[in-house]
């Protein structure tokens, strides 16, 4: 046992020593949280529109200086062709072209019925539709405060509740996404080099002989991260409560023990990583070009899962960050209890099981 | 030249030597390219509602009908308890809780007018804010109906003044892969490239065979060339094979020309690269270059409009994103594919990608040091 401790000692010196490596590792999931944290969202806003006014009257100037009010559009001139509008397009200055027919004022204060067009960048088409939806309702409020007295018969009007998320803020969808991604990639990335890299010197050798097991030098190197990313769940968790205004509703000693439970998951993965390889190179392409697009896009943080056709919500079971995914999801920000999560939770201790029992067998099998 | 001749032979020899890393570097981008553009769809369906139906008459039950029928909507459950609504949200099994008030239809009947809550689980705002939109979309095309069938038809003219129409380009198909899979091309591209340079000059410090380098007469930017073509000609190998699968898998083929995009491709390939050894150049072991690799990677992919739009972010952070190489791209390739954008349609994103190639790998070649 106090060889042992021993071993973790000396990772731990190794850690101390690489100061800009021990300040990366801490200094980025703060970094990271902070940038994606405020700047990531799927809002639509400010999007760049022009128009092609062709009757140029009172009511088409007030349209589109309605239009541009809003937060969504911003106005960025008449493109006076369909040509020009379509280099606008091309050199993706603008997603949005409003065409609006001659005589348009006479014929809409006239009460003669007109039509507006509207061109939209379909290129992601997700935005293309929502552009049109709000354009059409700022269209439809123009009309409606123009004839403020004309009220429909017989209107279902609704009342819609945002729940969990008021302000729609893109943070709570976020945070938990950042902080899957980091503890997984940073942990399973760190043990799967130090590891290999000890092979790659020679020194994996001279720990071998020594007296302590094989087993307990390998998790020796795996608990200083440990550490490491008990200090960035707290800083994370810090900043995205008192920073980033995304409030942590349910239980916190919960939700430690599910980060920590993830993280000797990730940590496993790491060794198991690094029992099959034996070149850093190509312990760093498994752990970050293997997993990084995978994780952010099949573990339901960037894209809902029950969309994706059948194969990929079976593949999708595998990415350990999806199961951790909905647990911080459901913990901190609609504050359920273990009551809701433990099917997650039993999930991500299986899999640890799994992948440090494959990372013993491995190993041994190297050995021997 | 014939120095560099020499480099190249070697830093050749030295990758394709390594059988795991060739089928790493050609392998996982291909497998990736096939799987993950199917995950990527937006297009919200099999939204899960969750009705509580205080007035159940024929009405109410015709408007859950309606809704069902669009098929957007799946309906998890129907029933008229409030806190089993809530219940099936906190447990991920509704999306939407729609509620029809006690005697929706004769207030509606009586007063004209009446109200419906509905209540959006809007931790992905997206999807909630969809999901509430389309919801919102059905229930005024019902009132719509409603209205035409119980007023008289002398009133009915007076619809609405103005009508919008709509006309999508580009993407007349709204085939959302047709959007993702040439961004995440150039992810791919990006991380081979990227980590294949920022991990190589610093593996040979920590084996030392840099010192054998160092004593030799080649020159500091014969080293740099040295380490850049190689990785380059397995960067334009690679756009090439994920442009080959994007026509085999997904029918994409681009609009504009391939030249405008391989032209691109040069130019970015070079900054990628350069930034790579840059990292290298200042690393001591593998382990950090990973780390730093790993860490501007993240901001790189997450900042580069692939996923979410540059123009909603604050000011700042468009700053960040205007200094992201792989913003660039993505627009660009996009615009080539979708919308056949030419040359001189992309010379602004092509003239500071190219400040950017010189600026950078002038950086690698003069922070290469022979001693240390």
């Amino acid at each position: 046992m106090k060889q042992f401790i021993n071993f973790i000692k000396k990772e731990f010196i190794h850690i101390i020593r690489d100061k800009r490596t021990l300040f990366i590792l801490i200094a980025m999931p703060m970094m990271q949280i902070l940038i994606f944290g405020f700047a990531l969202t799927n809002e639509v806003k400010n999007t760049h529109f022009a128009v092609i006014d062709l009757s140029k009257d009172e009511v088409s100037k007030k349209l589109i200086s309605q239009m541009n009010a809003s937060s969504y559009f911003e106005y960025v001139g008449d493109a006076g062709s369909y040509k020009q509008l379509e280099s606008s397009f091309r050199k993706g200055k603008i997603r949005l072209g409003v065409i609006i027919p001659e005589n348009f004022g006479k014929n809409f204060q006239g009460q003669m019925g007109t039509t507006i067009q509207f061109i939209a960048d379909a290129s992601d088409p997700n935005v293309a539709n929502t552009l049109v939806n709000y354009a059409t309702a700022i269209v439809g409020d123009f009309e409606k405060s123009a004839y403020s007295t004309r009220s429909m018969p017989f209107s279902i009007t609704t009342e819609t509740r945002m729940m969990y998320n008021p302000q729609l803020k893109g943070a709570y969808n976020f945070v938990p996404g950042v902080m899957a991604m980091v503890l997984l990639l940073v942990c399973t990335m760190m043990t799967a080099l130090t590891v290999v890299r000890e092979k790659e010197l020679g020194t994996m050798e001279i720990m071998l002989v020594s007296p302590v097991k094989p087993i307990r030098v390998i998790i020796a190197k795996a608990i200083p991260y440990l550490i490491v990313s008990f200090f960035n769940i707290t800083s994370i968790l810090l900043l995205s409560t008192f920073v980033l205004d995304v409030p942590i509703k349910g239980n916190i000693v919960l939700l430690f023990s599910e980060s920590i439970l993830f993280t000797i998951l990730a940590l496993s993965l790491g060794l198991l990583i690094s029992s099959t390889t034996d070149s850093q190179q190509t312990a760093m392409f498994i752990s970050l070009v293997g997993m990084f697009l995978p994780t952010i896009m099949l573990s339901g943080f960037m894209f809902p899962i029950e969309n994706m056709p059948l194969p990929l919500r079976i593949i999708s079971n595998i990415v350990p960050a999806k199961w951790y995914f909905i647990i911080v999801r459901s913990v901190m920000i609609k504050g359920v209890g273990l009551k809701y999560v433990w099917k997650e939770t039993l999930i991500l201790i299986g899999m640890s099981c799994f992948f440090m029992m494959m990372a013993i067998k491995k190993f041994k099998l190297r050995l021997g | 030249m014939r120095k560099l001749a020499f480099i190249l032979q070697k830093e050749f020899r030295q990758i394709f030597r390594n059988p795991s890393i060739i089928r790493v570097i050609f392998i996982m981008p291909i497998m990736q390219l096939i799987i993950l553009p199917n995950a990527a769809d937006y297009e919200i369906k099999n939204i899960n509602l969750h009705v509580v139906d205080h007035d159940n008459t024929s009405l109410s039950r015709r408007l859950v009908e309606n809704i069902r029928a669009t098929g957007y909507f799946k309906i998890e459950d129907y029933g008229s308890d409030r806190t089993a609504g809530l219940e099936a949200v906190e447990r991920d099994k509704a999306d939407i809780i729609l509620e029809i008030p006690n005697s929706f239809e004769k207030t509606l009947v009586r007063e004209e007018k009446a109200k419906l809550m509905i209540s959006v689980n809007a931790i992905n705002g997206v999807k909630g804010g969809l999901g509430g939109a389309y919801l919102n979309t059905m229930i005024r095309q019902f009132n719509e109906d409603i209205r035409t069938e119980w007023m008289p038809p002398a009133k009915t003219q007076q619809g609405s003044m103005i009508k919008s129409t709509s006309t999508f380009w580009f993407n007349p198909s709204m085939n959302y892969k047709f959007f993702m899979v040439p961004g995440i091309l150039v992810l791919l591209l990006t991380m081979v490239g990227s980590n294949l340079a920022a991990i190589n000059i610093v593996r040979e410090k920590e084996i030392g065979t840099i010192e054998q380098i160092n004593v030799s007469p080649v020159k500091k930017y014969q080293f740099i060339l040295g380490k850049l073509i190689p990785f380059w000609v397995i960067g334009i190998v690679v756009m090439t094979i994920g442009f080959v699968i994007a026509w085999l898998f997904y029918g994409i083929i681009p609009l504009g020309s391939y030249l405008t995009v391989y032209v691109f491709a040069a130019v970015y390939l070079l900054v990628i690269l350069g930034i790579g050894l840059l990292i290298s150049n200042y690393s001591s072991t593998q382990q950090q270059a990973m780390l730093v690799s790993f860490f501007l990677m993240m901001i790189f992919v997450l900042m580069s409009g692939l996923y979410t739009s540059i123009e909603s972010m604050p000011e700042w952070a468009k700053w960040i994103a205007h200094l992201n190489p792989v913003s660039y791209f993505i627009e660009v390739i996009r615009r080539v594919v979708l919308k056949g954008a030419s040359l001189s349609d992309v010379n602004y994103e092509l003239g500071i990608v190219f400040i950017y190639a010189i600026a950078v790998n002038t950086w690698a070649i003069i922070s290469y040091r022979k001693r240390h």
